[in-house]
């Protein structure tokens, strides 16, 4: 019934009037609903599912379905705030053209590449697999060589699920070719932890945002990117007016709003400026001696090192030394040396920013008062110099020992929700084992086979095929069966016209994709798998400061969709270890003939040791099915990994209690500043710092140049594109977008470019052009006002319309050292339509 | 350089066709793009948000209220609020503008401050206006209690 508000003033004038005159008169109810049950809404916790940030939220629940969601105030991440994603998470879930049932290209009732998609059920989609899987893997099952089989998956799979796929790729099909979609947004973090620490990930932890004086955006857009994050720090900075924050980036975005030092610069001359800032830290002697003595080595990393393109690449041809991170012992006084090129005048000249501004930069830094945190995102990792750019960041930090203190470190954010849990710790890299072990080391591996009861030789020696290979090994005919999972790549890997659909419609390849809803990427595939999502399944995420967070299953999964936890358990029934492993290694483990994978990796004593009766939340579908608790067991299984070797997480049960906690976790204590003595319990007393991921505990400082772009703007492509985010929309929109309030709040991409740039193409704010670049072209309008004011000679297009696919115009360049993409420059040119 | 420029381009038109009949036919599978993957879509027009909203709705108790009006040319940074003119505490009768809420003075810790807390200052984290437009997909989420349709 539709009450207007005048019939509801109406109505009450009428009661009031009859209470005056003592008329009861019929009323169909009290304003209020007193019965409890009516009302009751079920609340549970669970962390955000977008961003790397790691908030907390309160989940609703009635009659098996999200009735609301608010910000966790319980939660120490983001005490009960969420930005305005986060505000609507009750309703990703709902878009209604979620999945119901596998999808299978045929004709005639038969598979076909070309043809059309038509309902299949869950035992033919897996049949189907299973037929095109064995018949890969038989092409190489008694060679040296890795089954051509590849699986990409993700920074937001659950912990759970990351470990189950390095399983089931790793020691069950004999491929390392597995890698996340964390490799397009982290891995060049991840590469410079390990040059420069040995030991991934942030040693400082989000409690830094309110304990510092200065805080340093390096290519990040926090007010949108991070919002919870954004709010933490401009409560610090707006209750101290004296907290400095500088915001450097190649446009003007929301975060320059509170900046006292914004500073736009040239694309690329980010490391021009991090080495004149270490050459005005030495030269204004304001480097911390003692701390650099003890606790550094100094190293000239080798150069020239080209852009991760096909080998055949003219600049791949021209480089001297392509993807080569070898580097070479020097003095202090030779790095002194080497960074003294980068004057204060040489860098204004390559960056463009004011001189005034690098100096107020550098001063910060350099000043031994004040405690300064710096936080980077995608400006630093998508760059083909990406490592190089974090080690920089790092020499900064360390050579005036600013790092592992409250308030004071270099902090490198994350993209999604797990890409540090699951992308990073669990070791879903196709070089990579849990507990940042490699597939390389002879002794990395053992301890795997070890874990995983499996006989020696079990897991591949060599590095598998990184995201941005894999698309190049479908095209090329080198990966045949290919599953990918909780992503969308073909919206968002860069080159998409000439790598990515190739590869994927190679008639060679087949291609499965699991997802909540029709992506772009399912639509470039073979098969579709309906997936259930967030809440519809029990969880873990671990977040950008290593905080780990559980949640329960607080929902039934959406009609006919699985968890892709499932999927993989239930796929890996379907294979007779004799049709997978070679005759040498069963030779080796007779005691597994006759086994299947799901016997050999799920139900070998651990990872099923769990029974029902240890599990206290209300459903999990898994448990039901497989007859144990099978999320408890394999992150029991995977914590033995990093337990004792500084990477310890809790018991599994402490985690549904807490909030999350930050690993290591000893003695039942999180761990908030690692390498340093008194807060990091692996530090030797008495030794102050220990960078104990090195042999020696000691960090590097690195000596690496400016080298210019893979591609820059010339006269024919005469502008700079660069490609992002909006607050609004998570990555690719395949949630965001189905929120309505969402997506009016930014319906559609367009592309952001300065009014000069527009008037001198005869463009007007909304007009329609064509964007090239020499790999493809995209129709879309532009935009001169608004969040974003980029400088002349510069747009920038976000990513997450699938509309507009922006990466037909991105380069595949990656840094030669982590393989991660440059998503932020390549040349365009723009054409009135 | 120009020689594979132009080699690369032929290479790209080439492959362009060699893969369209695959993504011709795409049935039920037709993601947000609403039709196949070789096809540029023409661009959405730019949507613009209306100068006065007001049918919008809360959809449970703690989402943050939906802007009702447009924000062109709203300054926010740490010198001005332009919404704070209408919407704070002091103001917001004179407007006619809706009061922000008492859990904006709250600080991090939950203890009361005596003004907006700076961790609230940048309001449009969380509020957003909007365009005039369907719902790509419709979206089957239900309100309950009091704010059930």
């Amino acid at each position: 019934m539709k009450v207007s508000r005048r019939d509801f003033v109406k109505a009450q004038a009428a009661s009031a009037a009859a209470v005056a005159a003592g008329i009861s008169l019929p009323s169909q109810a009290t304003n209020l609903i007193t019965k409890t049950s009516d009302t009751e809404i079920h609340w549970d916790k669970a962390p955000c599912r977008f961003c790397g940030t790691g908030c907390s939220v309160l989940v609703g629940t009635k009659n098996g379905k999200i009735v609301a969601t608010q910000g966790d105030p319980e939660s120490p991440v983001n005490k009960g705030l969420n930005c305005v994603k986060g505000y609507f998470l009750s309703k990703i879930m709902y878009g209604k053209d979620r999945l119901k049932t596998p999808m299978l290209r045929m004709t005639d009732g038969k598979f076909d590449k070309n043809g059309e998609f038509a309902p299949i059920t869950w035992d033919q989609a897996f049949d189907i697999m299973a037929e095109k899987w064995k018949a890969a893997i038989a092409k190489t099952r008694n060679s040296d060589e890795m089954p051509p089989v590849g699986m990409f998956g993700s920074g937001q799979w659950t912990v759970f699920e990351g470990y189950a796929a390095v399983k089931l790729m790793k020691a069950g099909f004999r491929t390392n070719h597995i890698d996340p979609n964390a490799r397009h947004c982290m891995a060049s973090a991840v590469g410079g932890f390990m040059r420069t620490f040995g030991i991934d990930e942030p040693m400082g932890c989000y409690d830094d945002l309110e304990k510092a004086d200065a805080f340093v955006l390096w290519g990040s857009n926090m007010a949108e990117m991070h919002p919870i994050l954004w709010t933490r720090l401009s409560d610090r900075a707006l209750s101290a007016p004296e907290v400095e924050v500088a915001v450097l980036s190649t446009y003007k975005h929301r975060s320059f709003e509170l900046a006292t030092n914004g500073m736009v610069f040239t694309p690329q001359t980010d490391l021009a400026i991090m080495n004149y800032i270490a050459h005005y830290i030495i030269e204004s002697g304001n480097v911390n001696h003692d701390f650099v003595e003890k606790h550094t080595n100094f190293r000239r990393g080798t150069t020239d090192i080209g852009y991760g393109l096909r080998p055949e690449h003219p600049l791949e041809q021209a480089a001297a030394n392509p993807g080569k991170g070898s580097s070479t012992p020097m003095t202090f006084d030779e790095f002194a040396e080497f960074v003294s090129e980068y004057t204060l005048e040489y860098t204004v000249e390559l960056s463009g920013v004011p001189a005034e501004n690098l100096l107020r930069l550098a001063k910060l830094y350099a000043d031994p008062k004040i405690n300064v945190v710096s936080y980077w995102t995608m400006g630093f990792n998508q760059h083909t110099r990406g490592v190089w750019a974090n080690n920089m960041c790092y020499n900064i930090h360390l050579l005036t020992g600013k790092i592992s203190k409250p308030g004071c470190g270099p902090f490198s954010l994350t993209g999604q929700p797990s890409a540090c849990g699951t992308a990073r710790e669990v070791g879903t890299f196709s070089h990579r084992l849990p507990a940042d072990l490699l597939v390389k080391k002879k002794e990395h591996r053992d301890v795997a086979e070890k874990i995983w009861k499996l006989p020696e030789g079990a897991v591949p020696a060599k590095n598998g095929y990184h995201a941005v290979l894999q698309n190049r090994m479908l095209k090329d005919g080198k990966l045949n069966v290919y599953w990918t999972m909780c992503n969308n790549n073909v919206q968002t890997a860069a080159n998409i016209n000439e790598e990515v659909l190739p590869g994927y419609r190679n008639p060679e390849a087949f291609i499965v994709c699991s997802d909540p809803y029709p992506t772009v990427t399912a639509q470039a595939s073979d098969l579709v798998l309906p997936t259930a999502m967030w809440t519809e399944k029990e969880g873990a995420f671990g977040n950008a400061e290593r905080r780990t967070q559980f949640w329960y299953q607080q929902v039934p999964a959406s009609e006919g969709s699985k968890s892709d936890l499932w999927q993989m358990v239930e796929f890996s029934k379907r294979f007779k270890v004799e049709e997978v492993w070679s005759d040498e290694l069963l030779a080796k483990s007779p005691q597994y003939r006759g086994k299947t994978l799901y016997d050999i990796l799920y139900r070998n004593g651990q990872v099923d040791a769990y029974p029902k009766s240890d599990f206290k939340g209300r459903m999990n579908d898994e448990m039901d099915d497989f007859g144990f608790y099978l999320q408890k067991g394999l992150f029991e299984e995977y914590a033995s990994f990093g337990r004792g070797h500084g990477h310890d997480l809790a018991p599994f049960d402490t985690y549904h209690q807490v909030r999350g906690l930050r690993w290591p976790v000893v003695n039942g204590k999180e761990t908030l500043w690692r390498f340093r003595e008194g807060s990091d319990p692996y530090v030797e007393k008495g030794s102050e710092y220990q960078f104990y991921g090195k042999k020696d505990k000691k960090a590097i400082i690195f000596a690496l140049p400016y080298e210019p772009a893979a591609e820059s703007p010339d006269e024919e492509y005469d502008l700079w594109l660069c490609t992002g985010r909006v607050l609004e929309h998570w990555h690719s929109g395949t949630m965001t977008r189905r929120v309505p309030e969402l997506y009016r709040a930014f319906p559609d991409a367009v592309v952001f470019i300065h009014p000069d740039d527009a008037k001198a193409r005869g463009l007007r704010r909304g007009d329609e052009v064509k964007v090239i670049s020499r790999r493809g072209e995209m129709n879309s309008r532009i935009e001169t006002r608004g969040r974003n004011r980029v400088p002349k000679g510069l747009v920038f297009i976000p990513f997450f319309d699938a509309k507009q696919l922006v990466n037909r115009l991105t380069l595949d360049a990656t840094d030669p050292l982590s393989k991660e993409t440059d998503y932020k420059k390549c040349a365009i040119k723009i054409e009135k339509v | 350089m120009k020689k594979l420029l132009i080699s690369s381009a032929l290479l790209f038109s080439i492959q362009a066709l060699s893969f369209n009949p695959a993504l011709a036919a795409d049935g039920d599978v037709t993601s947000l793009r609403s039709q196949s993957l070789e096809v540029q879509d023409p661009p959405e027009k730019l949507k613009n948000y209306p100068k006065e909203n007001l049918d919008l709705r809360i959809n449970y108790v703690q989402q943050p209220p939906l802007i009702p009006h447009h924000i062109r040319n709203y300054e926010v940074d740490r010198k001005t609020n332009k919404c704070l003119t209408c919407h704070s505490f002091k103001n917001y009768k004179r407007y006619g503008a809706t009061k922000i809420s008492v859990t904006h003075f709250l600080d991090r810790d939950g203890k009361a401050l005596s003004d907006v807390s700076p961790r609230r200052y940048f309001c449009l984290q969380c509020h957003v206006p909007q365009v005039k437009a369907q719902p790509l997909i419709e979206n089957t989420f239900e309100p309950t209690g009091a704010l059930a349709k």
